[in-house]
């Protein structure tokens, strides 16, 4: 049994490895086609049909170019860079639920094995940690490249990570408090029925940490690392080939495991409503184990669903607002995000006193006043005055 | 002057609460580019569709011939002092007795070459010719270059053919009317 389950378990994490990949590359595309859609174009749709082969197109582009290491650049830590991105970007998606679990019979007994690479009790932590190993990647490349935009980016991408993951943290925190677990599944389950979603209970925090993630994955409109306008290219200045490749295509994964992270902390991972009477159904008609393993891909293609989406709005946003001016991001942060987030685990702890789930409204509720009344307060503008 | 009425005075006001917020403004936009998303694109594809350049497009040019289709060019040389690229050149060749079916003028060019590279599409190499002779199409461009021969063209490419008559479908560019003979069906 135990090399079985030893087995699923690799077979599962080759999987997740491999589906990681293949989202992350039709993510240069998706990226690229939603792009050309909102500015009313149509996008790459030479390479195959629709353009489904331009990521692979542009996968022998980047292999093809010469790779260049400057010569005052230290080299090990030039390489070191983006290999660190890249690991890091790929290790957080280890502790995501992407589905209830595959029930196997075995000698008249059933498994259940969870749809997981490696449940762990501190799942949240894990990424935690490694997301915030993230940002070495970006620094030790930036810094190795010895250019000054490199540097300047770099310097930017560490600042801005250090500040957004404190807020991103305390959001967290209100979820944690509820659930009483640091446990990524546990999390999940705990938003089984449909009004237990997070995104109902937290509406703030999902906000906040909505917010956060953008900054963390360095997306429009907090790409102030890589921001042409001012820094060339930002910490991948100096990176040619597979090198910047690495780079980009990390930022990729990350938005990947981000979505996968939002979804199952604020809209129920793998739970649809009348989960439970599907599986019900499906277990009746289909039998025990056919009938959950279906209800398990079910789950899953919905928490895929859930991904896509989110991957999708990481673009729309990115295609919609203008990059933040670096004072106003570190204004966010510092000033507005991080004291709402306080003030929200504040308000979920003292509705947990009295057992209510939905207080951290009050503080939506009280905000949506102040920006109305502050709106009819303010000054009207004037017509724009008439130049002869 | 205003020049749309679109344009906004900008200020440098304190911003209320609600914009502080980024949140309203956020989604305002948001549902511009979703609309966006879902609006029929103007693209058109190229290679496959291609759009009508109107009756002055300037493309692929051609030496014309007349009603009994004989060659128009006289190798005055106009064109090819007009040119601003200096692309064309060509060799004059008087012509023979027998040959009045083939050519109009006494004078004929044996050789008319354009270089492909150097022209610029201006079109004025038209405007000179006395004769009527060289225009530039407007229903037809100048295809890519595969080969290094093929950039230099010679009477061969540029002699209208006589299964395939150059009309410019329009009424309002009309020919230059210095010949009385430039009906629409001959040109
Ligand atoms: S179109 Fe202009 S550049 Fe080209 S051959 Fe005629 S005169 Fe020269
Ligand atoms: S094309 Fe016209 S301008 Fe040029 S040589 Fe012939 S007759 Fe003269």
């Amino acid at each position: 049994m135990d090399l079985t389950v030893l087995l699923v378990k690799g077979l599962i994490i080759l999987v997740i490895f491999g589906i990681t990949l293949l989202i992350a590359t039709y993510s240069t595309y998706a990226e690229r086609k939603v792009a050309a859609f909102l500015q009313d174009r149509l996008g790459p749709n030479r390479a195959g049909p629709f353009g489904l082969l331009q990521p692979i197109a542009d996968a022998g582009k980047m292999f093809f170019k010469e790779d260049f290491i400057p010569a005052q650049a230290s080299k090990w830590l030039f390489i070191l860079g983006p290999c660190l991105a890249m690991l890091t970007a790929l290790m957080s998606s280890a502790v995501i639920p992407f589905g209830d679990s595959i029930r196997l019979a075995w000698d008249g007994t059933n498994y259940d094995i969870p749809m997981q690479a490696i449940e762990i009790n501190i799942g949240v932590l894990y990424i935690f940690g490694v997301v915030s190993l993230g940002v070495y990647g970006i620094m030790v490349g930036g810094w190795a490249s010895n250019n000054k935009f490199s540097l300047l980016g770099a310097i930017r991408a560490a600042s801005q990570n250090i500040s957004y993951e404190i807020a991103l943290g305390l959001s967290l925190i209100a979820i944690l408090m509820m659930t009483g677990s640091l446990s990524l599944r546990a999390i999940v389950n705990e938003q089984a029925t449909f009004f237990e979603w997070n995104v109902f209970t937290q509406p703030l925090g999902f906000i906040i940490f909505l917010t956060c993630a953008f900054a963390e994955c360095n997306r429009t409109p907090f790409d102030l690392p890589e921001c042409e306008t001012e820094l060339v290219g930002g910490y991948h200045t100096e990176y040619s080939s597979m090198k910047l490749g690495f780079y980009l295509f990390a930022e990729y994964i990350n938005m990947f495991v981000s979505s996968a992270f939002i979804s199952s902390l604020y809209f129920g991972g793998y739970h649809y409503p009348f989960m439970n009477a599907v599986h019900d159904g499906l277990t009746g008609s289909l039998g025990e184990i056919a009938g959950h393993n279906i209800a398990t891909a079910i789950g899953t293609v919905v928490f895929f669903a859930k991904i896509f989406f989110f991957i999708f709005f990481f673009m729309w946003v990115r295609w919609t607002i203008p990059r933040f001016r670096y004072d106003q991001l570190m204004n966010l942060g510092w000033k507005s995000l991080i004291p709402l987030s306080i003030l929200n685990v504040v308000v979920t702890g003292a509705g947990l006193l009295y057992d209510i789930k939905y207080t951290t409204w009050l503080i939506v509720v009280v905000m949506v006043v102040l920006a109305l009344t502050s709106n009819a307060r303010a000054p009207k503008s004037q017509a724009a005055p008439q130049r002869a | 002057m205003q020049l749309t009425n679109r344009s906004k005075q900008v200020s440098n006001k304190e911003m209320t609460m609600a914009e502080k917020m980024y949140l309203p403004s956020i989604v305002q936009g948001l549902a511009i580019t979703i609309k966006h998303f879902f609006m029929k694109k103007p693209t058109i594809q190229y290679p496959e569709v291609k759009r009508y350049l109107g009756p002055v497009f300037r493309g692929h040019h051609v030496l014309k011939r007349d009603e009994q289709g004989r060659e128009r060019c006289t190798a005055c040389g106009l064109c090819a002092v007009a040119c601003p690229a200096e692309a064309i050149s060509m060799v004059a060749a008087e012509r023979k007795k027998g040959e009045e079916n083939l050519y109009r003028e006494e004078k004929y060019a044996a050789v008319y070459e354009i270089n492909m590279l150097r022209c610029i599409f201006c079109g004025l190499c038209e405007e000179a010719c006395p004769k009527q002779a060289v225009y530039l199409r407007h229903d037809r461009m100048v295809p890519v270059f595969l080969e290094r021969d093929d950039i230099v063209y010679g009477k061969d490419k540029l002699v209208e053919r006589l299964d395939d008559r150059y009309v410019r479908m329009n009424s309002e560019v009309k020919a230059t009317p210095t010949e009385p003979s430039l009906t629409k069906a001959a040109t």
